[in-house]
């Protein structure tokens, strides 16, 4: 590990500017994810600037029925909000299949958006990987790929994003709040991270130094509706092999709208437009759930390892839709 | 042979918990030495090859930097027939991870800085890391190695299959396994006035004495050893590794300064071995009457081009069942990888998942039930050596087991029971591990001023409750209260004793204690004066080779798969075993649960993934080499029969610490083919295998 330098932010702006004007140097959150990438050598910054106190730590409601969450509330304390438990069940849930109870206390909203992918290759330095050294070859694409994409990859990149949070974001609409060197800005989660192409080392659209300051949900009444389901090589404390966090409004037995996003299956949580367009105005049935999954995956494209990522995901899409559509009224 | 204090079978509580929850009680690394020096291990990057140049300059200008340790100024070993650890004595590689230097700074951090600073050129040679049956890697060891048996050739099996109304072929296989103790490996090295002290993790101090000083080029009395706590081994410290003597060497670069180097979870995949992967075929024949008439078991198993070493996992058919005919074979396949150890039930732990996943297949196949079907293949004396077994139980574990688990009720249908969105199913699989005892093991008790007994042997506990066990032989060998032992382990201070091994620790050393305690009194009688002091060597047991030596047990699962994604669960599991006398119940059934706890682990989830390209496991650290979690253990209920064996050793006991993880794979893959239909051979059982796509 490379001896860094430590600064705790005191404010926005020269945190912004401190971090901006450093090519080495980072945010730091909770740490569970950067600093075991500076144990491995895998990032070696020369200046963290912690900014787990910095952003608010406070989960709010808005006026106009949405909710705030800081950039610095902890993903325990996220996923116990009475707020998010009662109107987004699918993020508490999500939340609470991450990782474990210990990283869950320290692991902070931004920091969760922002950790990278757990892709064997990239963690190891000792092996190729154009994600952490852009040029070098992707080494995961005739290895091992059990956890890697089947949909939205390039022949640069197969890796797949870690996180739980951020499928149940992105079904639910969110947006993130950021503040950098030029100025704030408002992301979709749908659009904050990227698809790898030919520049896999970006995972997302931020600039250096653009610091994420909060995360809004939408009202959404829908969401009350809704659940996240991580399947995974066991029981607790490991990354989704798969996940699907879903939201649903029903009327009698018609979806009148839903929001569908994958986990474990690309290089971003993947919004299901397709499976949601051929589901909105259908019968919520097993034969309408299938075809929605089979619309969405139609693109799959599996490598060595993963191919049964593709039935597993149709599977747990129709499982989850089952259980939502048949929840309420029964 | 009950004591008089019924010291033993009392459930005494382990004499050091309370100094281990409170963190008192000092593991290798937290031995505090004044000004320490820390090492950190440099690593091959290639599979197979030389190291051509080792550019140090910028490590070693860094401030804090001692020096940094490379084949070209490490001192000549005085010995180095086992290549594993003949560190940094060449410029060759022959395994991706292997150590090829150290850098010693003032602080781990600084060790670690410098070590990525340092540039490695190599000259790459083709290696070879895909573990398959090919004729260009497959032998057959030479017969050399005594560990090795020979294959065993009963009868004509392909006759027998010809002419066996029932058979089966089918092919198990099982990925390497890494031992993985709670606690990584450790040492702390200091050399002083021509004397070694090392501070490690090991599942033998002796072992290690034994081990490094002919390598070092030293009396054995002048390495000491020191290891009071260990915190797991499960075989992977039963032989000193190459770190221990990189460390040493380091120590002796800098004499009079304790090196000090901990392991990281990533160097134990390649540093300390694991439980080499194998392909098991095995062929069953049986008559009209469900009885074996042929059993053939040809297992393949990984090893390391610089190093052997086999499970010979195929033995475990050698002697579990009747068959007139028989055909066993272990064939190693040579590749440029890391050198793998035992680990956790060595050779039974693999084989017996294919033969008991095979038993039950076969039961299948004669339309028997799959307890009915052992009751009918158990033999009256061992199979292969012919001789009396000392005591056998296997019978009367499946019998008790059954009763306990509900077996009577089962409908032997597959696939047909369905909970919610849960398929669930029943299974059970035979366990079995050899009894085995070390000879050479002694032990010193002395009458102290306080009336006290004090003993002094060389054993290790490496957190099985050994020192506890071990104080209840001794108090009732010498016929008084446990409190009245003052037990101490751990060190080469003490008296000789074998390693913490083959589950013969409690055997080996036991008998030396009893026979030490027998001793002491005829010679220093029932009132001893203070200072009155007896150290003798066990005997070797007069029944050895006169008996066949084994523990059994019965293990049952529930299990659960959903039918959706294939997730599996293991709600409940029921483990009988009879392991002849125990000592102490408490810490027996840790034992027993944590074995049961390790077979559910490998039975869904442990997997080590070697990339060929490059020749190392990619999956090197806890987020992806799953080990069961919390949530993956449901209900483990262990309980044992009264077994009392008059032939294994003076306490009657038999070894426990192995034969819980044995059979339970077996178990939870025949509860869940009972589930699904769906029969998966092939080690873990993860969802993707019990996908339905409607
Ligand atoms: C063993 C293990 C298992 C895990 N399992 C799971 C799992 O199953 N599911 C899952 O979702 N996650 C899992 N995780 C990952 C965990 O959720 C993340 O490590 C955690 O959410 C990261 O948050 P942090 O605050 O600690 O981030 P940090 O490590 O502090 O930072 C991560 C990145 O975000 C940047 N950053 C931090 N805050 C900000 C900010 N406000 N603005 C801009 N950039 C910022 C940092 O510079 C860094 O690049 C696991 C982690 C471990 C170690
Ligand atoms: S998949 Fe991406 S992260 Fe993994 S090795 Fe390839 S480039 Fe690197």
């Amino acid at each position: 590990m490379k001896p860094f330098d430590y600064q705790r932010a005191t404010d926005t702006d020269t945190a912004v500017a401190t971090v901006s004007r450093n090519p080495n140097a980072r945010y730091l959150g909770g740490g569970t994810n950067l600093v075991d990438h500076m144990k491995l050598g895998v990032s070696s910054p020369e200046l963290l600037v912690d900014v787990s106190r910095l952003s608010s730590d406070t989960v709010e409601t808005l006026p106009d029925g949405g909710v705030r969450v800081g950039a610095a509330v902890r993903n325990s304390d996220l996923a116990a909000e009475p707020i998010i438990r009662q109107r987004y069940p699918v993020l508490a849930h999500a939340l609470l299949a991450g990782a474990s109870g210990q990283l869950r206390n320290l692991a902070t909203t931004g920091g969760n958006l922002l950790q990278r992918t757990r892709c064997v290759y990239f963690q190891d330095v000792t092996t190729p990987c154009n994600k952490r050294e852009p040029g070098t070859g992707c080494s995961a694409l005739d290895g091992y790929t059990r956890y890697h994409a089947v949909l939205g990859s390039s022949e640069h990149c197969v890796a797949t994003h870690p996180s739980d949070m951020a499928v149940a974001l992105t079904a639910l609409d969110a947006v993130v709040h950021t503040q950098g060197p030029s100025g704030p800005r408002s992301i979709p989660v749908a659009d904050l991270h990227r698809l790898p192409g030919d520049e896999p080392d970006r995972d997302t659209v931020l600039e250096h130094g653009e610091l994420i300051t909060a995360v809004d949900l939408p009202a959404l009444p829908m969401a009350a509706r809704s659940n996240y389901r991580k399947v995974r090589d066991r029981a607790s404390y490991a990354f989704a092999l798969v996940s699907v966090a879903a939201a649903v409004d029903i009327a009698g037995d018609t979806i009148r709208d839903v929001r569908i996003a994958f986990g474990g299956l690309a290089h971003k949580p993947w919004r299901a437009t397709l499976a949601e367009n051929a589901l909105r105005g259908a019968p919520a049935t097993e034969a309408t759930f299938r075809t929605a999954a089979d619309a969405e995956l139609a693109e799959a494209r599996p490598l060595s390892d993963n191919e049964f990522k593709i039935p597993m995901a149709r599977n747990t899409l129709t499982s989850v839709l089952r259980d939502l559509t048949q929840q309420e009224g029964s | 042979m009950t004591g008089v204090l019924n010291t033993v079978g009392a459930p005494l509580e382990r004499l050091e918990g309370p100094a281990k929850v409170t963190g008192t009680a000092t593991y290798a690394f937290e031995h505090r030495p004044d000004d320490p020096v820390y090492l950190h291990p440099l690593q091959a990057t290639i599979a197979r090859g030389r190291v051509t140049n080792i550019d140090t300059a910028a490590a070693e200008s860094l401030e804090g930097v001692h020096t940094v340790l490379t084949h070209t100024n490490a001192e000549r070993l005085a010995s180095t027939p086992d290549s594993e650890l003949a560190v940094l004595q060449s410029d060759e590689v022959g395994f991706r991870g292997q150590l090829i230097g150290a850098v010693l700074a003032d602080t781990p951090e600084t060790a670690h800085h410098a070590a990525s600073l340092i540039g490695i050129t190599y000259e790459r040679h083709p290696h070879d890391a895909a573990f398959r049956d090919d004729s260009d890697v497959v032998y057959t060891h030479d017969g050399s190695n005594p560990m090795m048996s020979a294959d065993l050739v009963h009868g004509d099996v392909d006759t027998a299959l010809a002419a066996a109304t029932f058979t089966l072929d089918a092919t198990y296989t099982t990925p390497a396994e890494y031992n993985n103790p709670m606690e990584p490996h450790a040492t702390i090295a200091c050399w002083q006035d021509g004397e070694l002290t090392l501070h490690d993790s090991n599942q033998g101090s002796h072992v290690v004495r034994a081990v490094v000083a002919p390598l070092l080029g030293v009396e054995p009395e002048r390495v000491h050893v020191i290891s009071p706590h260990v915190g797991g081994g499960f075989g992977a410290k039963g032989m000193p590794h190459s770190h221990v003597i990189l460390v040493a060497l380091a120590a002796k670069a800098l004499p009079g300064r304790s090196v000090k180097c901990a392991l990281t979870r990533q160097h134990m995949f390649s540093l300390v071995g694991y439980r080499p992967p194998t392909v098991q075929r095995i062929r069953l024949g049986a008559d009209s009457e469900g009885r074996l008439t042929a059993t053939g078991h040809d297992s393949l198993e990984q090893t390391a081009r610089i190093k052997e070493f086999a499970d010979q996992s195929a033995n475990a058919s050698r002697n579990m069942y009747v068959s007139p005919n028989r055909h066993i074979t272990n064939r190693l396949a040579a590749l440029d990888v890391p050198p793998g150890t035992w680990m956790r039930g060595p050779g039974e732990t693999g084989g017996m998942y294919a033969l008991e996943t095979a038993m039950d297949e076969m039961a299948q196949v004669c339309g028997v039930d799959p307890i009915e079907f052992r009751l009918r293949n158990e033999p009256e004396s061992d199979p292969s050596s012919g001789l009396p077994f000392s005591s056998r139980n296997l019978v009367a574990c499946l019998r008790e087991g059954a009763e306990k688990f509900g077996w009577r009720h089962r409908d032997p249908t597959p696939g047909v029971r369905r909970e919610g969105d849960w398929l669930i199913g029943t299974g059970v699989a035979a366990s079995t591990f050899p009894t085995l005892s070390f000879p050479g093991s002694m032990a010193t008790i002395r009458c102290c001023s306080d009336g006290r007994y004090r003993v002094d042997i060389g054993a290790s506990d490496l957190g099985t409750g050994a020192r506890t066990a071990l104080s209840q032989i001794a108090a009732e060998a010498l016929e008084v209260s446990v409190e009245a032992v003052d037990l101490h382990l751990g060190s080469t201070t003490q008296p000789f004793a074998s390693l913490a091994g083959g589950s013969a620790g409690t055997a080996s050393w036991g008998s030396a204690i009893v026979h030490v305690a027998r001793t002491f009194r005829e010679e220093h009688g029932s009132t001893p004066e203070p200072g009155a002091e007896t150290t003798a060597t066990a005997p070797p047991n007069p029944a050895a080779g006169e008996y066949s030596m084994h523990a059994y047990g019965a293990q049952f699962a529930e299990v659960r798969v959903h039918a959706d994604t294939g997730e599996i669960r293991v709600p409940r599991l029921l483990g009988v075993f009879a392991a002849g006398r125990i000592i102490n119940p408490r810490t027996a059934h840790s034992q027993f649960l944590g074995g049961m706890t390790m077979g559910v682990s490998m039975a869904l989830h442990e997997h080590s993934v070697t990339d060929e390209r490059f020749g190392h496991v990619v999956n090197q650290d806890f987020a992806g080499y799953h080990i069961a979690s919390n949530a993956d253990i449901g209900s483990i209920e262990a309980t044992w029969l009264d077994e009392y064996d008059p032939h294994v050793n003076p306490m009657g006991s038999k070894g426990i610490g192995e034969v819980g993880i044995v059979g339970t794979a077996a178990a939870v893959g025949n509860a869940a083919h009972h589930a699904t239909g769906i029969r998966v051979r092939e080690l873990p059982l993860t969802p993707d295998k019990f996908l339905i796509s409607p």
